[in-house]
């Protein structure tokens, strides 16, 4: 999926000096305004409202495609990881062993983290290559 | 071509988000499921989780305050007497939620709807029985009675306090797996729980299984399969009952020539046989402690969520400490600071069927003494999730409801009907028992408390810190002649009908028995003097036991009570064991046999966890009972009630020609000696399989649970190490065991234990949700403390949570 993407090339409206620096900058901070994002709106909003933040935050943030599929990916892999993995720790991983025996028939908490991470990630990455695409199919037209 | 593409993604994203938020691609919904903020996570609860709260609520008539012990018991103060049941709601419903909505689905005959078609023959076998149409009825007196009425009122409401301030974070565990939200609490589903408790415990008969059993052995054999009487029973009440009533109850002079027919239904699925406890009461003049001693162990299903929620209700009036049902206002196995109670199940055949013959198709008319009675119809809408409706029109008669009809049996034919009589039909104020037992104070109170008990009936113990102990075997019995209901009676004859109930002066009971201790294992209350039949099936063993025990006890305390409580001395092998060794042949076994046959001798009778002899002694008596009665049962009807568990026994210690030990397949008359020793030979292979797979240790092969109620295994625990079984105090058999022991010491000094095989959260997400399943099977015990809210806090206490009206 990646590769097909991979002959646009995105907007750029960034100043060329600080090209690379800029870039890792606006890169993370598009990966941490997505899991805020993310968070906030799962306050009030029902799971899929992650795909929302995703999207708009790509959609406002000029980056190229891939990037963004990867900032959304990351940004939710690491929220809904770092969340799951939090919350199952201060349980002592008491639930975690259950539920993953019953969904993966295995008991192994570190398993079901890691598809809630996924499943987050893949979610986010595909919202944001399409607020990301959305972008650059407006801009060109 | 961009374009393109972004309306791809945009789709890819979309389907992906529907497909991971329902349930018809994938089995489970993984993105709502797995959401940290929405999905299971938000279930684990942190092993530090705060309870310390200030709650407001609606409905509240003044300030509550809870505090919960180590164990997360709820210590409950409310200024006003409703308030407090308002916050038994509440605490029910936040932490037993989903298993009170499940259980009073399951009661009302709706579990199609959650789970799919699978569950349609639970649902209309309930609809059938009317468990709905009991509970209206029964609503419709308990609210005519104000004070029931505020009470389960206040209780509803709190139910719904907590259920209106969920969210899809918050919902139980349960309903995010299986994917349904819960309804709002009424008092009818009170009511529905109640019933849900009656069927689990008063719903027990084999009316057509005893028929077809008479149909196809004829009056004599019946007899000799199907003893009148127990020859080794320990009433609950020893002697005389009365024999004098105003209520005499009469045989219909046709009964001795009515020959039942065999009936071809297949039967419902019966409560489990295992349902039955343990209750006991020695007075002052047995114990140590300055005061009588009460224990209890009702033996249910084994459940997680665990069927009772521990709590204390402290009003102005009263202090009452004991178990809970979730789905119910008031405490149901108590001590507050003047007297404790408990109960055993009754057990008495209260549910017996009447033939209906209909005069068209239509069913709308029944034949009545001579006339057509008109009938009333039910209308029964069963919804079945992601199927259409399943309807039933279940006609209503004098009798009851029709449960039973030809043209719905698999090879059912012709337009025979049955209809159900169950007390558990008539309306009743089973709860007004336990608003009264909650604030009595002495035996007077408490006969007057208990006296509103009528279905499930209840073997209730008193003991009061005065001294005084007693025993009644409370319920609505229906006062029946001999045999009445042991088989289906013809419905269009008004003398078949039950005549009348028992009346109260005859109710079997005990107050300061001169042997200084009262009690009960489900035996028969009375013996056969007693004026009115009382049925033939119930279990004699653990009665025995106990009396034996007790009549041992000289100045015990609550250490001897527990250790009694916890006994695995098996009474039955101790009779059965003689006739097995007697008849069984060694030297005719091989020698692989008689390493078996040597340790099933050397056993020392108590079913502890290691203990292979017991494992033996199963096989070798399932077997020897198969090799007795198996020749005979060959071609009887598929439907057909099987001889008691103590039948074969009793037979035998008292006379060994007994007929039915001839294998009336072969030619030769076996004697006891071959069929014994054969039954051993064949009990072999298995008793050698258990071995090989390591399941020669009886708690190996016993494999006791402690199942989750959707059955879920990993939410259950499994292949627990614990002893005992039927026929032992600690009645612990694969699934049902003691599902709460309870010793009050009423003293000077009110001293009480207690543990259950579960934990005070119905949250598999918690630690408190098996918390006490350890303690359960070694045999520990939990202090119960009523507490007081004047002076200091108590120590045991962790959080508080402060309930405000808004």
């Amino acid at each position: 999926m990646v590769n097909a993407i991979l002959p646009f090339d995105g907007p750029c409206t960034l100043n060329q000096n600080n090209k690379k620096l800029t870039h890792s900058m606006k890169w993370i901070i598009t990966v941490l305004l997505t899991a805020l994002l993310s968070f906030a709106l799962c306050l009030f909003l029902p799971w899929w409202s992650i795909a929302i933040a995703a999207f708009a935050v790509s959609l406002c943030i000029p980056m190229k495609p891939w990037k963004s599929f990867l900032s959304g990916f990351l940004s939710l892999l690491i929220l809904w990881g770092g969340l799951s993995a939090w919350i199952s720790g201060e349980n002592n991983h008491l639930l975690a062993g259950k539920i993953s025996v019953l969904i993966l028939n295995d008991n192994n908490p570190f398993l079901l983290i890691l598809m809630t991470a996924c499943i987050g990630a893949v979610v986010g990455g595909f919202a944001a290559l399409s607020g990301s695409l959305l972008r650059y199919s407006v801009h060109k037209s | 071509m961009r374009i393109l593409f972004t309306i791809v993604t945009a789709a890819i994203t979309i389907v992906l988000c529907y497909i991971l938020n329902t349930q018809s691609v994938l089995p489970a919904p993984l993105g709502k499921l797995l959401s940290p903020q929405h999905g299971v996570w938000q279930n684990a609860e942190p092993m530090e989780a705060d309870f310390n709260e200030q709650i407001n609520l609606k409905g509240l008539q003044g300030a509550v305050e809870v505090q919960f012990n180590d164990r997360l018991v709820p210590h409950i103060f409310a200024e006003y007497e409703n308030d407090a049941y308002f916050v038994q709601g509440y605490l029910h419903a936040r932490f037993r939620l989903w298993q009170m909505d499940f259980q009073t689905l399951a009661a009302a005959g709706r579990i199609s709807e959650i789970v799919g078609e699978k569950a349609l023959p639970h649902d209309r076998e309930f609809r059938r029985l009317g468990m709905v149409y009991a509970a209206e009825r029964t609503l419709e007196v308990m609210e005519a009675d104000p004070v029931l009425k505020a009470q389960c009122d206040a209780y509803t409401a709190g139910v719904n306090a907590r259920i209106d301030e969920l969210t899809a974070s918050t919902l139980p565990l349960e309903y995010k797996l299986i994917g349904y939200y819960p309804e709002r609490w009424s008092n009818l589903k009170t009511a529905l729980f109640l019933k849900y408790m009656s069927y689990d415990l008063a719903a027990r008969e084999n009316d057509f299984e005893l028929t077809n059993a008479l149909s196809y052995f004829g009056r004599d054999d019946y007899r000799l399969l199907f003893p009148l009487h127990q020859d080794s029973l320990d009433p609950i009440v020893p002697g005389i009952v009365g024999s004098d009533s105003a209520l005499k109850v009469m045989a219909p002079i046709s009964y001795d020539t009515l020959s039942p027919q065999e009936t071809m239904v297949s039967v419902y699925d019966k409560p489990a046989p295992e349902t039955g406890s343990n209750n006991w009461v020695i007075a002052p003049s047995r114990s140590s402690t300055g005061g009588p001693i009460l224990c209890n162990d009702p033996h249910l299903g084994l459940n997680l969520p665990s069927l009772w929620y521990e709590i204390q209700i402290t009003t102005p009036e009263f202090s009452t400490y004991g178990v809970s049902f979730p789905g119910s206002p008031a405490v149901m196995i108590v001590f507050n600071d003047s007297i404790a109670w408990g109960v055993t199940n009754g057990g008495r055949d209260v549910r017996d069927y009447y033939a209906i013959e209909f005069k068209d198709e239509s069913r709308s008319e029944y034949l009545f003494n001579g006339s057509y009675l008109k009938t009333s119809f039910r209308y029964e809408r069963i919804r079945i999730k992601d199927k259409p409706d399943y309807i039933d029109t279940v006609p209503y008669t004098i009798h009851g409801p029709v449960m039973y009809e030809d043209r719905h049996q698999p090879r059912g034919q012709g337009d025979r009907a049955w209809a159900v009589r169950w007390t558990a039909h008539d309306p009743g104020k089973e709860l007004k028992t336990f608003n009264l037992l909650n604030r009595a104070t002495n035996y007077d109170e408490f006969t007057e408390a208990v006296g509103h008990m009528q279905t499930p009936g209840q073997n209730f113990v008193f003991a009061a810190r005065n001294g005084d102990i007693g025993i009644r075997t409370q319920g609505k019995w229906p006062a029946k002649w001999k045999e009445q209901g042991d088989f289906l009676m013809p419905g269009r004859d008004s003398a078949f009908l039950w005549q009348g109930v028992i009346p109260d002066a005859l109710t079997p009971a005990q107050y300061n028995p001169e042997r200084g201790f009262v009690s009960s294992g489900n035996q028969k209350p009375a013996d056969s003097t007693y004026p009115y039949y009382l049925g033939m099936d119930y279990p004699l063993t653990r009665g025995r036991i106990i009396n034996r025990m007790l009549e041992q006890m000289q100045s015990a305390g609550v250490e001897d009570m527990k250790k009694m409580q916890t006994d695995n001395y098996n009474i039955f092998a101790e009779m059965a064991m003689p006739v097995l060794m007697r008849y069984i042949q060694p030297q005719e076994l091989t020698p692989e046999m008689q390493v078996y046959y040597q340790k099933l001798r050397a056993w020392n009778l108590r079913n502890e966890p290691d203990a292979e002899g017991i494992t033996i002694f199963e096989l070798v008596w399932e077997a020897f009972t198969a090799a007795v009665y198996d020749d005979e049962y060959k071609n009887a009807p598929k439907v057909v009630a099987r001889p008691f568990q103590n039948t074969l026994l009793e037979a035998l210690l008292k006379d060994s020609t007994y007929k039915f030990i001839d294998n009336i397949e072969t030619r030769k008359h076996e004697t006891p000696e071959e069929i014994a020793t054969e039954a051993f030979r064949k009990a072999y292979p298995k008793i050698a399989e258990a071995e090989a797979g390591g399941r020669l240790a009886w708690s190996m092969y016993k494999d006791t649970r402690v199942m989750h109620l959707a059955r879920l295994e990993p939410l259950s625990r499994l292949h627990l190490p614990i002893g005992g079984g039927k026929h032992i105090i600690n009645a612990t058999t694969t699934t049902h065991g003691p599902s709460w022991r309870m010793i009050v010491s009423m003293g000077p000094k009110i001293e009480a234990y207690g543990v259950f095989p579960g934990g005070q959260q119905g949250n598999p997400g918690s630690r408190f949700y098996d918390w006490s399943v350890d303690a359960w099977v070694k045999g520990e015990y939990h202090p119960l403390k009523i507490i007081s809210r004047n002076g200091e806090r108590d120590p045991s206490i962790r959080w508080t949570m402060h309930f405000k009206p808004e």
